[in-house]
């Protein structure tokens, strides 16, 4: 099946099964592998991306349900990468391995979108979809709200 | 697609532009050759396989615009070596780190000397290569410069980025003067002149962002998972649910009428002890992962039967513990006499401890993109062990090492999964297949679950006699385990020397009478390292007993602990029978207890030990040396009227002799203090019938955000003397976390935890 995807701005046609999951949709058909594989099931948070502005689980979204909506991957959350959240974690050194940091940042942009300040219970339900192995998370959290100040005070 | 482009590193530009360098193909090197086969133990790098190599010429670039690339031969899984490899050279090389960059080197030992990356060692080897690297290559930069100006070397100076000379106002840049500097013999070791620590700009400081900060932020980054080649395939495995079990029949035909799927693939297992080799199964094959996986769903696999396929993690308890109950284990420490003192005591103490398997689930599972071709083989992937990749490649296609190589990605977490490279040699069979088309091999988090190489189940047991004031006159531990020797040797049923070497025999109490023994104990799944490995239940069981004889004692958990460590004292580990000394020279890296004495003291005072808490609060404290580091951990303890736990704050003291990057030995002890919460609340594989209860995040938990400490404090011992040896940073944070948790949580509610994973006993 062809369908046309709008994701991070740009329009791109694929062609799979409709019920292929996006996040194999942007990994292997359109070659975006900044989102990431971690379980399958919804349990990591590693594929986060945001459809329509809110942090989804993409290897549960058919990519056929994503079609007429605005897909946006950890590539696309901001055109230089400054978003106050990448610049948060930037700042707080959050990284070990990295690996589930683009799925975390896009859970974090999330909250912050929805809860622009949020308390240690907001991140604690936000954020606890998404593991960390190495465990950042005091990082993350201290980032996360690290991220809210900056947002708080250029606006 | 070349290297370069796969990982997006500067190597193009390296290899026309810059000159001080064998990172571009066919650079010449310097010193070839294996290091001499010395009768003599050989210690610390010089003891590894292929030893070590120090020459700027391979692992220094200079580019003509100033550009300075440092090759790095480790495998950066999080504990940021692609940073703190970088930053020492840029020290010593008086370089501005904002010009520094780094390119990662591919499976190449005899060229790069030792390249696994586990044992905690990465710095602790490579510290003063590194520096006398970059101060080599200062030096030669100094010389260029002073010919070029006809002076004397001793009237110039090199300083940040830029030679000048004294007597005048003349100066050149790294990059003006890297040609001249590259056709210099690179000086002999006793002509270096290393920077007076005093001056260090970066070494010790903890200011440097991470190398891969911006990649990593913005989903750049490239791990073994994102590889891509041109006409590249997808694939992944159906493999044994059983150890030793093999495919006897199959049936592809419903998979291979799934769209997307090419070709089913099967492979060949290899028999016990397979080494790093793969467990066999049937691959699919198909244009993405996903049309892989539902073609796996529909495959009919008959597997033969296996003699694992009873294993039960139940039954594997008892067996457990039947071994600790009775005497008749090798007797592998016998200080004094513990028999006959345990008999006189006037009170005796005992108990058993059970950790289950853990499966390391790194965040990207294991992975590969592999295309063998023309004789050839090429794989990209997520590794810690880029030689024994390329080894085991090269025996199993039947091709010599010289046509495999291996581009070591980025690593979505290693803790020791990632040192066995079976995934990459899976990838190469199915390329095979496919005529040399490349493939990318990926495990799913069932697959990882079900098939890792798994952290060892275990059962100590320990016996304590105490005397009429409550200190111990006698110990005797028996720790029963299988053995990771079990994928490298057929049927071991003893732990190796250097698995007891982790906190069983080198057990550091002042106590007259010890008998350490091992019992037999049988492999039924393929057995791995796990970060910080055997200390994982060594420590669990030896500061919880600690703190048990506090208690028998009536005492203190700190104060008694201190006691047990007795007075300060240097000791070499070979007077305790200890045969492995973390691979270091024992007599240099001794066991000193008043380091061990001044973690407990930082991390207890950091806690604010004594402090009065609410009713169902309290600390516990654990101590434990590992990778020749001495960490302490302080845990605070909450446990409410209904059993849910809370662990409100944590501080961790370290002592890891110098220092180089703060901000990463921070991360890394921030990072074992969650991991060892993980493991201690909720980590457990369980197997039944053969086969792991557990087949992802539902069942093997992990700990969230929402459990982790709020605080966690870590307390970093200073050392300011940068003569003194390194000591481990990535895994010694792990072991003292659990029993300084269970011990929190004896003090806060009188009930003792003796078996992990935690989970509903408080309840």
């Amino acid at each position: 099946m062809a369908f046309t995807l709008k994701i991070n701005g740009a329009d791109h046609a694929v062609d799979v099964d409709g019920e292929t999951p996006l996040l194999w949709t942007l990994r292997d058909v359109l070659g975006m592998t900044g989102t990431k594989f971690g379980c399958g099931q919804a349990l990591c948070g590693a594929c986060t991306v945001h459809l329509d502005g809110t942090a989804v689980r993409s290897c549960q979204t058919a990519v056929q349900d994503a079609v007429g909506m605005e897909v946006t991957t950890i590539e696309g959350l901001s055109p230089d990468g400054n978003h106050p959240v990448q610049v948060a974690w930037r700042e707080a050194n959050v990284p070990q391995c990295g690996y589930c940091q683009g799925g975390q940042i896009m859970q974090a942009a999330s909250l912050l979108k929805d809860t622009p300040n949020p308390t240690d219970e907001d991140i604690d339900a936000a954020m606890s979809g998404n593991i960390c192995r190495c465990g950042t998370y005091p990082r993350i959290r201290a980032a996360i709200k690290a991220a809210a100040t900056k947002v708080a005070g250029a606006q | 697609m070349k290297y370069d482009d796969i990982l997006g590193a500067p190597i193009a530009n390296v290899s026309r532009r810059a000159f001080l360098t064998g990172i571009a193909a066919g650079s010449f090197i310097l010193s070839v050759g294996l290091p001499a086969r010395a009768a003599e133990q050989k210690y610390a790098g010089d003891g590894m396989p292929n030893g070590l190599r120090e020459d700027p010429k391979v692992f220094i670039a200079i580019a003509e615009d100033g550009t300075v690339t440092v090759l790095c031969h480790r495998s950066e899984m999080g504990q940021g070596v692609r940073t703190s490899w970088p930053l020492v050279v840029a020290d010593e090389l008086e370089a501005d780190w904002a010009k520094m960059k780094v390119a990662q080197a591919q499976g190449d030992e005899p060229k790069f000397g030792n390249q696994d990356t586990d044992g905690s060692r990465s710095m602790r080897h490579h510290f003063m290569t590194l520096r006398r690297m970059g101060a080599a290559a200062r030096q030669m930069l100094e010389q260029a410069a002073a010919t070029q100006w006809g002076v004397p070397v001793t009237e110039v100076e090199a300083v940040n980025h830029e030679v000048v000379h004294k007597g005048s106002d003349k100066r050149l840049g790294y990059g003006e003067l890297a040609k001249a500097a590259a056709d210099l013999p690179v000086p002999a070791r006793d002509s270096l002149k290393l920077k007076d620590p005093a001056k260090f700009r970066y070494i010790g400081k903890g200011e440097t962002p991470l190398i891969d900060g911006f990649d990593i932020t913005t989903g750049k980054a490239m791990y073994g998972i994102d590889a891509k080649l041109d006409g590249m395939v997808f694939a992944v495995v159906a493999r044994p649910p059983v150890l030793g079990s093999t495919v006897k029949s199959f049936d592809d035909a419903e998979t291979l009428k799934v769209p997307g799927v090419l070709k089913t693939v099967a492979i060949d297992g290899t028999p016990e002890p397979a080494v790093f080799q793969p467990l066999g199964g049937v691959a699919v094959v198909a244009t993405n992962t996903w049309a892989a996986m539902k073609g796996r769903e529909a495959l009919k696999i008959e597997w033969t039967d296996s003699p694992h396929s009873t294993y039960s993690s139940e039954t594997y308890k008892a067996t457990l513990e039947e071994a600790v109950r009775k005497p008749g284990g090798v007797v592998v420490r016998n200080d004094g006499d513990a028999e006959k003192a345990l008999a006189g005591a006037a009170k005796r103490i005992e108990a058993e401890y059970y950790i289950p398997h853990l499966a390391h689930a790194t965040m990207e599972p294991p992975a590969a993109v592999v295309q063998v071709a023309n004789g050839k083989c090429e794989a990209w992937s997520c590794v810690q062990s880029p030689q024994a990749t390329r080894d085991h490649l090269a025996t199993r296609l039947g091709i010599p090492a010289e046509n495999v190589t291996v581009n070591v990605t980025l690593l979505g977490g290693g803790f020791g999964r990632k040192s066995k490279p079976d995934y990459v040699v899976e990838a190469a069979l199915v390329s095979k297949a496919m005529d040399g088309k490349p493939v990318k091999l990926t495990w799913t988090r069932e697959d990882d679950i079900t098939n890792d190489y798994f952290h060892a189940v275990s059962m100590e047991r320990l016996e304590a006699g105490l005397d009429d004031a409550g200190k111990p006159t006698s110990w005797l531990h028996r720790s029963a385990a299988p053995t990771i020797i079990s994928i490298f040797a057929p049927d071991p049923k003893q732990e190796a020397d250097w698995e007891m070497a982790m906190g069983l025999i080198d057990m550091p109490f002042a106590i007259p009478n010890v008998r350490i023994e091992n019992p037999q104990a049988e492999a039924h799944t393929r057995i791995g390292w796990f970060r910080s490995v055997y200390n994982v239940p060594h420590a669990f069981a030896v500061q919880s007993f600690a703190a048990e004889l506090a208690a028998a004692a009536g005492r203190d958990q700190k104060e008694y602990l201190l006691e047990l460590i007795g007075a300060p004292r240097q000791v070499d580990t070979r007077d305790m029978s200890v045969k492995w000394n973390y691979g270091e020279d024992p007599g240099v890296y001794l066991l000193d207890t008043k380091r061990l004495r001044g973690v407990v003291e930082t991390a207890a005072e950091a806690a604010k030990w004594g402090r009065e808490m609410p009713k169902g609060r309290a600390l516990g404290i654990a101590a434990h040396r590992s990778f020749v580091t001495y960490v302490a951990a302080v845990v605070e303890a909450d446990v409410s009227d209904k059993g849910v736990l809370t662990i409100p704050r944590v501080d961790i003291a370290v002592d890891c002799g110098p220092q180089i990057n703060p901000d990463r030995i921070r991360s890394q002890m921030e990072g074992a203090v969650i991991m060892g919460i993980s493991l201690a609340t909720l980590g457990e594989i369980t197997f039944k019938d053969g086969r792991t209860e557990q087949t992802n995040f539902d069942g093997f938990e992990v700990t969230r955000i929402d459990a982790a400490p709020k605080e966690i404090h870590v307390h970093i011992m200073p050392a300011g003397d940068y003569s003194l040896p390194l000591g481990g940073v990535g895994e010694p944070g792990v072991p003292p976390i659990a029993p300084a948790l269970t011990n929190a949580i004896f003090n806060a509610t009188g009930k003792r935890i003796r078996t992990l994973p935690i989970r509903d006993q408080l309840a």
